[in-house]
């Protein structure tokens, strides 16, 4: 016969372990470098099944502080990271850093708002969520359901990048970079002095197709001064952490094919409908291919058709 | 039992992402109210003879959807087509625009980039010189192109303002010797619906767009257009006609807010 008070003990235990269960997942993240962990988002849509768990998101340890690096695409995804980080450490989290603004990066923004936590980032990226939050929200409700848009609320930073800053984790520099339109209009880069760890963001795409959103004569220029900065490694917005600079090659290659199939077509006088066939001897190379080429070629014809 | 655990057992199969929020033909159809707040409830005569739309069945990018109109008179036809009238059933601004044809040009093709609200019928109406209205239409699949946010480039777009640009290409099978030409015009603007919001202000950055544009061969009239939220971030009309032998091109555009932007070019005999 059990004593009862082990009883008691045991069902306590369970209680509060099934209850903790209940209240918060732990993202899961690999230790990348010393002091950097990073979760790999799913190569897929944004759905209500992945939480919009999509894209790479991370965090940097210093001696005193923690920086995150992207917030997930939903605020449960956002609540989940902060569960990793509380797992691995106590440091307050003195900076969350978004990388751009699209909706997988930022929605989990929310779940980090702290006395102590500053937001940082572009110094367009205030206009952009300005200017798009309300559009993403709307189309994103659609494909995730109420339950988890509801939730997110738009955080924008107030620690503003324009050119080059660095910031400190406690005897660890970090240091970031604003560059002009790439794959948005807000694109920036977190370098980890340390590690030689570079967070790309959505600069650097492997696996996904890569995505345009900003210029595509401006994101081939990034590519090259990109590829001259000081990694080790790079932590791309979507694909697995790679060796630097050789991840860039797959995604410089696309990128040029599509310019120039598109410059070709613009050249022959082909029509914009006729867009969607560029670049597709690179649909082996890709996954979701035919979720993002032919609008990529579009955005990419309504640029270089000006040239 | 948490929610989280209800999760589990959701059906996540049902991806929504471009699923329509309405079935085609319901009880909803606002066609019926658009023949009578744009056409005077005027008879709609059937056009497979007269216009054709065509239009990609699922847009790429719903805020830049191409449309071509052809008309499709033989030329033997003593009826001519003065002007087109494009309907987008479903967009909150359904006049997408009305193209007035040149009495001389023998404008035989209009193109040009429209946004498109939800899935939706587009339809064509052509007015010919015999009186009479014909219709055409197609279905297409997009949704958020009026408040889809605007410029991917928002710098470059602001420093593109009222630039325009004209462009010849080479007819294939025709060329300079028929006289049939094809030609281009693109005017930098950010065509704001007015139905984008900004998320700080919660206010809506207000409408601002093409609302007027006319197109000139020597001093003989091409085309003209009034245009309105529907058409595309910088308006681009692609249009093919019959040169006068003219050996200038004229364009003037107006916007809502009384930009008027002017621009000539010399026509290329070459046709290229």
């Amino acid at each position: 016969m059990a004593h009862p008070a082990l009883i008691i003990a045991a069902l306590a235990m369970l209680t509060t372990a099934t209850a903790s269960f209940a209240q918060q997942q732990e993202l899961p993240v690999n230790s990348v470098a010393d002091g950097v962990f990073v979760h790999n988002g799913q190569t897929a849509q944004m759905t209500r099944e992945n939480e919009g768990a999509i894209a790479n998101v991370g965090f940097i340890v210093g001696e005193d502080a923690v920086a995150v690096i992207d917030t997930g695409g939903s605020l449960r995804e956002g609540r989940q990271l902060m569960a990793a980080i509380r797992a691995r450490t106590g440091k307050p989290i003195r900076y969350v850093i978004n990388t751009h603004g699209h909706p997988d990066h930022v929605f989990g923004n929310a779940a980090f708002v702290q006395d102590g936590t500053t937001f940082v980032g572009h110094t367009n990226l205030p206009r952009a969520l300005a200017a798009r939050g309300k559009f993403y929200l709307d189309a994103f409700r659609r494909t995730m359901g109420d339950q988890l848009i509801d939730e997110v609320s738009m955080v924008p930073p107030t620690l503003l990048v324009s050119g080059t800053i660095n910031l400190d984790l406690g005897a660890r520099t970090l240091v970031l970079r604003a560059w002009p339109a790439a794959h948005s209009d807000c694109d920036l880069t977190v370098l980890d002095e340390k590690t030689g760890t570079l967070f790309a963001g959505d600069l650097v795409f492997l696996t996904h197709t890569p995505v345009l959103d900003g210029s595509i004569r401006g994101w081939l220029s990034v590519i090259g001064e990109l590829g001259a900065l000081p990694a080790q490694r790079v932590v791309p917005g979507h694909g697995p952490v790679s060796g630097w600079p050789a991840a860039l090659a797959d995604q410089r290659r696309y990128l040029q094919t599509l310019a120039s199939d598109v410059r070709g077509l613009v050249a022959r006088g082909q029509p914009i409908a006729a867009a969607g066939t560029a670049a597709s001897a690179e649909r082996s190379r890709w996954e979701l291919f035919d979720d993002f080429n032919a609008r990529n070629a579009t955005a990419a014809f309504s640029e270089i058709e000006w040239e | 039992m948490p929610g989280s655990v209800f999760r589990l057992f959701v059906v996540a199969g049902l991806l929504l992402l471009g699923a329509p929020p309405t079935l085609a033909a319901t009880p909803n159809d606002p066609w019926p109210g658009l023949v009578q707040d744009i056409f005077n409830n005027r008879p709609m005569n059937d056009g497979s003879d007269v216009i054709a739309i065509e239009m990609p069945v699922r847009a790429e990018d719903a805020a830049i959807v191409p449309v071509t109109l052809r008309t499709k008179l033989s030329p033997g036809d003593v009826r001519q087509v003065l002007s087109i009238t494009l309907v987008i059933d479903q967009n909150p601004a359904p006049m997408a625009a009305k193209f007035q044809l040149g009495p001389d040009a023998k404008v035989s093709e209009i193109s040009t980039r429209v946004r498109v609200n939800n899935y939706t019928d587009v339809h064509a109406v052509a007015e010919l010189s015999d009186g009479k209205l014909y219709m055409t239409r197609t279905y297409v699949k997009a949704s958020g192109g009026c408040s889809a946010p605007a410029a991917k480039n928002a710098d470059e777009a602001n420093a593109r303002l009222g630039q325009m640009r004209y462009r010849q290409f080479a007819k294939a099978g025709e060329g300079p010797a028929s006289g049939a030409r094809e030609a281009q015009i693109m005017i930098g603007h950010p065509n704001n619906s007015g139905l984008q919001m900004d998320q700080v202000t919660q206010l809506y950055v207000p409408a601002f767009f093409v609302n007027e544009l006319r197109l000139w061969q020597d001093d003989s009239l091409v085309l003209s257009m009034e245009g309105g939220i529907s058409i595309s971030e910088d308006p681009n009309i692609r249009f093919t006609y019959v040169s006068n032998g003219a050996k200038r091109f004229r364009a003037e555009a107006k916007d809502t807010e009384g930009h008027v932007f002017e621009r000539e070019w010399k026509i290329d005999d070459s046709g290229i």
